[in-house]
């Protein structure tokens, strides 16, 4: 009798009407509301059928040069991505020694996807590997010139490769050199607390560009004759500084969130402080800002595009020049390179934030955050 | 003899800015001596207790828990603390460990015990507290009652010879305050040493040896329960039962 009446919707009810209680309510329940709806209807009609008409309809799908793509009302040219996929995925790379960059990506696949699916043991052996071990790996098989590897110099390298080797390893310093940087922000030690405050606060004055910019042209000015570091890897080191000063303002702002009855805990059962931020501080404040960090890594993700101004042809850089090759010049072969260079960048981003918000829900189990649950 | 003393402090004094929180505060504890330190609020009493594991620092005087000196070095305050378990009014478990891991982690990072010696040292205690079915599950998933009896095992969990309670109850809802005291009640009659600052006054008559009443930094009047009850000498403490004890 009391389960009855606390059902709120009778289940033999017809679910168009249904239907018709959710239109009335979410899209038409009052003048402004159904102003806006008929709005937003005309706007997707006037947009979105002929967007996918252009990009999937009357796409041309298949042929191998850039007659198959000339006529009247044709849409997307995406026999030119494919035409141009090598490019796109190994940039200027030798191509008899493309099976190189092929195990990277196989490698660094097989690891991340370990990493992120729970069910398969041993995440830390598999972490330090790639962390540690799987750079290394990436560095000789790319670089060549041990093992009988024939030398390929950085400035061969291109396309998605780049723009996955920058932003990984961008991610990867950042992280643990922003959660460094948070605490030294906060340290008792004046020397290290102003250090870590003047980086932070030049660092985040400053535009990434200039930055690149300095990384490319001024540096070598200041370094001794001689001793002139790989573009490459000076690009690297700028990358991840950069995103290493904001990452340190997001855990900062984590671990302010940590209330103080937590320290005060820690302290009284014992542990010092490298054990309180270990154990008990640091695991928190990472949890509650994990999504302002995967925002950070996709806005570092974004931003590796810019490496362009050192020289480098990231993806967006190839798609670029892809699209000004004559081999494939149609008027519809610009528009598809960005909508494809779109497509990508927007998958591996979305993913990320998938996964972050897979990550909120099911991370360390208990709310954190608040000092009496 | 500092060895039949858990706990002595000397003319202890300490300030917030201008503001003077303990004046000439001075407190001797047996071992095994229950105390019940209570007092209008803004009192010190809290700082009295937190001066003692040095949460808080103290300014002058002196203080010695089980003979060692209180001092701002590091191996003291550490040596101290060892020795001190401290259970708070927020409970401050951490939220992200389960029940267990809670009163596991000190155990194996501070004691070096090995894992599986502090998961039955653990699961002995929570047993005590009788909540030990709720061991793998977080603290947020639990009532305040079952979070302060877990704090209260936490802190048991490292051997201390002393505990302090700051305000075990006053964060709790009034029906859970009572699974609080009689884990505490225990505690007491098997002979720990303890200071407890809470404003249960049945609590103490049940358990205290001494009660101490403070007023603006200052220890007023330390007596016997039935004496501190019946008969209190200071006009001050009198007003402050007299208000504490309506509808008791």
């Amino acid at each position: 009798m009391s389960d009855a009446s606390l059902q709120r919707e009778p289940p033999d009810r017809p679910w168009s009407a249904l239907a018709v209680e959710w239109l009335r309510e979410h899209l038409f329940s009052s003048w402004t509301n159904i102003l806006l709806t008929i709005l937003s209807i005309a706007f997707i009609a006037a947009v979105v059928p002929p967007a996918l008409d252009w990009a999937v309809f009357s796409a041309v799908w298949s042929g191998e040069t850039r007659e198959a793509c000339l006529g009247e009302g044709k849409g997307a040219c995406w026999p030119y991505i494919a035409g141009r996929g090598g490019q796109l995925i190994y940039g200027f790379y030798d191509a008899v020694e493309r099976w190189r960059v092929d195990i990277v990506y196989v490698v660094g696949a097989i690891g991340i996807a370990w990493l992120m699916i729970p069910r398969l043991p041993g995440k830390l052996w598999v972490g330090l590997a790639m962390v540690f071990a799987f750079p290394l790996l990436v560095y000789v098989l790319l670089s060549g010139g041990l093992f009988g590897l024939p030398i390929v110099p950085s400035s061969k390298w291109g396309g998605l490769l780049l723009t996955l080797i920058i932003s990984l390893t961008g991610i990867v310093v950042s992280l643990p050199l922003g959660i460094l940087l948070a605490l030294g922000r906060q340290s008792e030690l004046p020397v290290i607390r102003w250090l870590s405050i003047g980086f932070i606060e030049f660092v985040r004055g400053v535009p990434l560009i200039m930055i690149l910019f300095m990384a490319s042209n001024l540096m070598p000015l200041f370094l001794p004759s001689g001793w002139n570091p790989d573009k490459l890897l000076r690009a690297l080191v700028a990358i991840s500084l950069f995103s290493s000063a904001y990452m340190a303002e997001i855990v900062r702002g984590g671990l302010a969130a940590i209330p103080k009855g937590q320290r005060e805990a820690a302290a009284a059962l014992g542990l010092g402080y490298w054990r309180t931020t270990l154990l008990i501080t640091m695991p928190q404040a990472l949890k509650i800002s994990l999504p302002s960090i995967v925002s950070s890594c996709i806005s570092l993700f974004k931003d590796t595009s810019l490496i362009s101004i050192m020289g480098f042809f990231d993806f967006l850089q190839v798609i670029k020049a892809g699209n000004s090759d004559p081999a494939w010049s149609t008027p519809n072969t610009a528009f598809t390179g960005y909508l494809f260079a779109a497509l990508v960048y927007f998958a591996f981003c979305f993913g990320m934030s998938r996964y972050s918000a897979y990550l909120e829900r099911t991370v360390g189990g208990g709310k954190v955050g608040t000092g009496k649950a | 003899m500092s060895d039949t003393w858990a706990i002595e402090m000397e003319r202890v004094n300490k300030w917030y800015g201008r503001f003077h929180v303990l004046k000439d505060a001075s407190l001797k504890v047996a071992k095994g001596e229950r105390i019940v330190i209570c007092g209008p609020s803004g009192s010190g009493k809290s700082t009295l207790i937190r001066c003692i594991n040095h949460l808080e620092e103290h300014q002058s005087g002196r203080i010695l828990v089980e003979g060692h000196e209180l001092t701002s070095n590091l191996r003291a305050i550490d040596e101290v603390r060892r020795e001190v378990g401290m259970v708070f009014q927020q409970f401050n478990l951490f939220p992200h460990l389960t029940v267990l891991e809670n009163c596991t982690l000190a155990q194996i990072w501070v004691r070096k015990r090995p894992k599986a010696e502090a998961e039955k040292t653990a699961l002995e205690l929570l047993e005590r507290v009788r909540i030990v079915e709720q061991a793998k599950k977080y603290p947020g998933q639990l009532s305040g009652g079952q979070q302060q009896r877990v704090a209260i095992a936490r802190a048991l969990a490292m051997d201390p010879k002393i505990m302090l309670f700051d305000e075990p109850t006053s964060a709790l809802d009034p029906e859970m305050i009572g699974e609080v005291l009689e884990v505490m009640v225990e505690l007491a009659e098997e002979g720990m040493t303890m200071l407890v600052v809470t404003h249960e006054m049945g609590f103490a008559r049940k358990v205290a040896d001494r009660v101490v009443f403070m007023d603006y930094g200052r220890i007023v009047e330390e007596a016997p329960p039935a004496e501190f009850f019946e008969n209190p000498k200071h006009e001050r403490t009198k007003q402050f039962l007299s208000q504490i004890l309506v509808g008791h």
